[in-house]
């Protein structure tokens, strides 16, 4: 890839940004990004395109599909404020691992709100790579508890 | 629509059905790009693929978690699912034909609910595994 890359055994990230905790945003979840996503990962369970269908399978409105709360966590106010608070540059960024723990369904209409903080900051490989690990608690706007997100992003030093 | 299946005669190894998409193309990689809201130009944009040193766009790695995604809720509903997580091990390259597998690895009761365990795996034709991952299922 590109990029000046640092010293051996020379880690970036400033680990005291463990803990911190970035101001909570909320998102509406439109019925037409939920259409559109659906197209573009080829959907074809009418349930997440179909009013109808999402009615006649119980669910209120159409749901918001199981990876789709990602999506909506980039619709942050600064989608790039905890890459800035690092110092990482987002060309030797590689995404390493998604999670979810589900707790309730979302659906469209929902106004979610999103609480991120990062939980852990690590290196291997004698500081070739860096890991980032971002919790996001997703709650709807009856205060319910939605979901975790948890996201490793690595950081490629050399 | 996806129904729950009965837990009890669900066992250990057993695959659930495989999700086989159509090859990659670009324009199914700008369609995320647009709907996911994620931008990276690594993923649409040959000319600035050009200046990073790799030979061509790569897909989103979340567009192969939402493929497997749907794996899932086309075999339970999604209100189903607890847990789902995937380790992203190699790039997704244009023309790949990618397959989308699970795998019933544990059975277990937990919060009053029978819960089976996957393994979930996207591969290309070569059988080269680009995501790994699992998710916990809850079926009553």
């Amino acid at each position: 890839m590109c990029g000046d890359f640092v010293p051996k055994g020379v880690t970036v990230i400033d680990r005291t940004h463990i803990g911190h905790v970035e101001p909570a945003f909320e998102v509406l979840v439109e019925k037409g990004r939920l259409k559109f996503f659906a197209k573009a990962t080829g959907q074809t369970d009418p349930v997440y395109t179909d009013d109808a269908a999402a009615h006649a399978a119980g669910h209120p409105a159409l749901p918001v599909p199981p990876t789709f709360l990602f999506c909506l966590e980039m619709e942050a106010p600064d989608p790039a404020a905890i890459r800035n608070l690092l110092g990482m540059d987002y060309r030797r960024l590689l995404h390493g691992e998604q999670g979810f723990v589900y707790e309730r369904m979302a659906y469209a209409g929902d106004v979610l709100r999103f609480a991120q903080s990062i939980e852990d900051i690590y290196d291997k490989k004698n500081g070739a790579l860096e890991f980032v690990v971002r919790k996001t608690h997703v709650t709807n706007q009856r205060g319910e508890s939605v979901a975790q997100l948890r996201t490793v992003s690595v950081l490629r030093n050399s | 629509m996806a129904s729950l299946k009965p837990w009890a005669s669900l066992q250990v190894g057993e695959a659930i059905p495989e999700l086989v998409l159509p090859a990659v193309t670009r324009l199914n990689l700008a369609l995320y790009c647009g709907a996911s809201g994620d931008h990276n130009p690594i993923h649409v944009d040959t000319d600035f693929v050009r200046t990073t040193g790799l030979p061509d766009v790569i897909a989103h790695g979340m567009l192969s978690m939402a493929w497997l995604g749907r794996l899932l809720t086309h075999w339970v509903p999604q209100s189903a699912i607890r847990e789902y997580n995937v380790r992203f091990a190699a790039m997704t390259q244009i023309g790949e034909v990618i397959t989308c597998s699970g795998e019933v690895t544990d059975k277990y009761e937990h919060a009053g609910e029978q819960r089976v365990r996957l393994s979930l795996t996207t591969a290309n034709a070569e059988g080269q595994v680009k995501l790994s991952g699992e998710a916990v299922i809850a079926l009553a």
